[in-house]
């Protein structure tokens, strides 16, 4: 019992000497970010991929077929080594900021291939009468789209687009090889000072994506249901 | 592919290509313009001479670089592939129990791994195994990445497996009882071989993921590919080094999704449940 | 695996004591330690540090593996004995309490930390935590000029810490996972100062890909002494620094580190260097 106490009492020490918290809220604002942006840009790419235009067309599929084979570790590695080191594309003047707002980038440009599909996927659940009717009533491609393909593919999307978001919220961790101080690279940096509370340090470490993710499941799989389109 | 297999609009007519066509010329040339900046960036700062990129033309660096750390790559993601399909089998099947102890258990293992990133389980191996001295030091990387690979892929195999029995019709198991089977049997003989032939192409989807995410060992000095690289490259050229590393990931990824689409297609008469997640494409313009 | 373990550490003593190095192989421990022809003696070095421990192709390079190879000729090993093996620094310790290496070069400082767990002879060259920076940079002299200043280093490293906490608290701090990368950085100019020990940042500017671009200070603020990692209890510490001493003697020592330092504005400490290894052995 007492070893019990003493255990948990290094572990106390370790938690006061490390900001777990902080680390973790680095997560959550580069899972929101790259949220916002990767759903922005996927979009986008889904428009391309079903638009008129074949060279649209093209450069989306080739979009995704790049982004979605190549290992995420590299393309962070590419926008710190490229981006900021070569190009000297600064997004802020602040140091350690611009690795921030890169790797915000590089979750972004990887992800938006997932979110594109899984946009497909829910303009495959739209039944083909309603892409007929719209242009029965005149509407051309882009207003098709935006009024009545889109609003109707999003609901149908919304299941893959939550995998989507579970996913890029553990991908976050990846942001370690971009010089941002997160929940990885702390866990590591604890681990190697205070090794005597391995299994605890690391069990905090996975709680908190639990309990980060599981409630997003659970959010999204109460929005496909209550939002899917009866047919 | 000239013929329009979109309902999402109309075949264009005179005005309509000539717009199409203005707008190609346009992406091409914004294209170009971006290419161009970051070829010209690079340039400036040397990065495109010739003799950073020849040497992974020779034969050295193939021989005792390039192939060894493709070798590491393919190591750990085959033995992770084997490993999680054993897990996902496994835990999926347990999920599925009659016993309810038994799928509970199952089941938070699963959500629990499925939830907690790979980096995350991979680092944490990676200085675990070091401690207990279970394996030998220069294989602990090797093992924290399998493992790692193996709990995450392992929990998505399982929920392949069992949302792959749930797809089925009812009747596929409703006939095995019958005919006299038991639960398990009709799992066993009538559900589980359909439901692994509609999940292959799904399966093959997440081999890529774990080929893709083998990458992440180079963090913790497993000299997979992009480590194997990262080294070469640690005597100047590691901008090339690590373009050559992304083009080959590309490659062998690209070539592995290729056959997970062929799969699906292939399949699809082979077994009553489904093998593509979304109904075959209507609204989809195939490119 | 437990009982190949025994067996291999038992197998190592035995070795030891024969002057003789573990011939068993360090994935499976089911070759036997052949004692005689044909054994090899196992190095660990750094593979992604030119100029000190450097994989080119199948060749191995740098001051490390030169010392390492006039040591082990000094021991009896022919070059085709010598067997090189990555040795990361999170490993060292590990691999030479399992066996796995018979000796480490890596740029292993020697701390009364490390030797409760190994031994060490040497040392063999006392390096310095310096800053490398561009060849025209007048303004950066010392690590108290960095406030303001882009600094890099590899991830875990001691220097920039150090440099924060102790000389310039307004220093930007950045880890990549090797120098290669803070290099090129460098060269770019968003990086102002590369930080670790002076003979590492020598020869790294060393390569030819940096040539006559950049240049070490030469305001060391730390002393790390080199040693020659051993496995506790050994008993070749003294043979190997007698190979050191005569490595010096003869003059192979400062053109092992002349050649792999070349054409870099760079100075080793003189009154450190050459050292007197023989204080650590056990």
């Amino acid at each position: 019992m007492d070893s019990l106490t003493e255990y948990f009492q290094s572990y106390l020490t370790a938690l006061e000497t490390y900001n777990v918290v902080g680390a973790l809220w680095v997560n959550i604002q580069l899972t929101f970010w790259s949220a916002l942006c990767s759903l922005v840009l996927g979009t986008v790419l889904a428009l391309m991929r079903i638009s008129p235009v074949p060279s649209f067309r093209w450069a989306g599929t080739a979009y995704v077929n790049i982004f979605r084979n190549t290992p995420l570790t590299i393309i962070m590695v590419f926008c710190i080594l490229v981006a900021i080191f070569q190009l000297q594309l600064n997004l802020s003047s602040d140091f350690n900021f611009n690795f921030f707002l890169w790797a915000i980038v590089g979750l972004s440009v990887y992800h938006a291939a997932f979110v594109c599909e899984s946009i497909r996927s829910g303009v495959n659940t739209v039944p083909l009468g309603q892409a007929e009717a719209a242009r029965a009533i005149g509407l051309s491609f882009l207003p098709a789209a935006r009024l009545v393909i889109l609003p109707q593919a999003f609901r149908g999307a919304v299941a893959p687009l939550g995998n989507t978001l579970i996913a890029l919220t553990k991908n976050t961790t990846v942001a370690t090889v971009a010089s941002v101080p997160e929940a990885a690279g702390l866990m590591k940096t604890m681990i190697e000072f205070r090794p005597d509370v391995i299994m605890a340090i690391f069990a905090t470490f996975a709680l908190g994506f639990v309990i980060i993710v599981i409630p997003i499941g659970l959010v999204t799989t109460w929005l496909s249901n209550k939002l899917a389109v009866a047919r | 592919m000239k013929i329009q297999q979109s309902v999402l609009f109309d075949a264009p007519g005179p005005k309509a290509q000539r717009r199409i066509l203005a707008t190609n010329v346009l992406g091409i040339i914004l294209f170009l313009g971006a290419a161009a900046f970051v070829l010209k960036g690079l340039n400036d700062q040397g990065q495109l001479e010739s003799e950073l990129w020849t040497p992974f033309l020779t034969a050295d660096v193939w021989q005792f670089t390039i192939l060894p750390g493709l070798m590491n790559t393919f190591k750990a993601a085959a033995a992770a592939i084997v490993t999680s399909v054993l897990f996902g089998l496994l835990f999926g099947v347990g999920r599925l129990a009659a016993n309810r102890a038994v799928r509970w258990i199952c089941g938070i293992i699963v959500e629990f791994f499925r939830a907690v990133p790979v980096l995350l389980m991979m680092i944490f191996f990676w200085l675990l195994l070091g401690r207990l001295q279970i394996v030998e030091p220069a294989d602990t990387p090797f093992f924290a990445v399998v493992l790692a690979l193996t709990l995450y892929n392992g929990s998505v195999i399982a929920e392949l497996v069992r949302s792959g029995v749930y797809g089925l019709p009812k009747g596929q198991r409703e006939a095995g009882m019958a005919i006299g089977m038991t639960r398990g049997q009709s799992l066993r003989s009538i559900e589980l071989p359909q439901a692994l032939v509609a999940m292959l192409p799904s399966l093959i989807s997440q081999f890529v993921v774990i080929l893709k995410d083998s990458a992440l060992g180079s963090i913790i000095t497993y000299s997979e590919l992009l480590r194997a690289m990262q080294i070469y490259g640690s005597a100047g050229p590691i901008l090339q080094a690590l373009t050559v590393a992304a083009v080959l990931f590309i490659i062998i990824n690209f070539a592995l999704s290729w056959v997970a689409q062929k799969l699906s297609g292939l399949l699809s008469s082979r077994t009553s449940g489904k093998t593509r997640p979304a109904s075959a494409p209507t609204l989809v313009a195939k490119v | 695996m437990r009982k190949t373990r025994f067996a291999m550490a038992a197998m190592g003593a035995i070795a030891a004591l024969t002057l003789s190095a573990c011939g068993g192989d360090g994935g499976n421990g089911g070759e036997t330690a052949g004692s005689g022809e044909g054994e090899t003696l196992r190095v660990g070095i750094k593979y992604d540090q030119p100029g000190l421990g450097f994989k080119d192709g199948n060749e191995f390079t740098g001051f490390d593996v030169d010392v390492a190879k006039y040591v082990a000729n000094e021991l009896g090993y022919t070059e085709d004995q010598i067997e090189f093996v990555e040795s990361p620094s999170a490993n060292r310790e590990n691999m030479l309490a399992n066996g796995q290496v018979d000796m480490i070069f890596a740029t292993y400082s020697i701390t009364d930390e490390r030797k409760e767990t190994v031994d060490f002879a040497g040392p063999y060259f006392v390096a310095g935590q310096d800053l490398l920076v561009r060849a025209e940079d007048t303004e950066i002299q010392g690590p108290d000029d960095l406030n303001g200043k882009n600094l890099c280093s590899v991830t875990g490293s001691t220097s920039a810490q150090r440099i924060k906490e102790e000389h310039a608290e307004e220093v930007n701090l950045l880890e990549r996972p090797g120098y290669a990368e803070c290099v090129t950085a460098m060269q770019s100019g968003q990086i102002d100062a590369v930080t670790t020990d002076d003979i590492i940042l020598a020869g790294l500017a060393a390569q030819e890909n940096f040539a006559g671009q950049f240049k070490v200070v030469g305001n060391p603020f730390s002393e790390e002494r080199y040693g020659v990692g051993l496995p506790k209890g050994t008993d070749l510490c003294a043979d190997i620094n007698a190979a050191i001493n005569k490595m010096v003697e003869e003059g192979a020592w400062e053109e092992a580190l002349a050649a792999n330092t070349e054409g870099v504005d760079y100075k080793f400490n003189e009154e450190l260097n050459p050292p007197t290894p023989g204080d650590s052995c056990a």
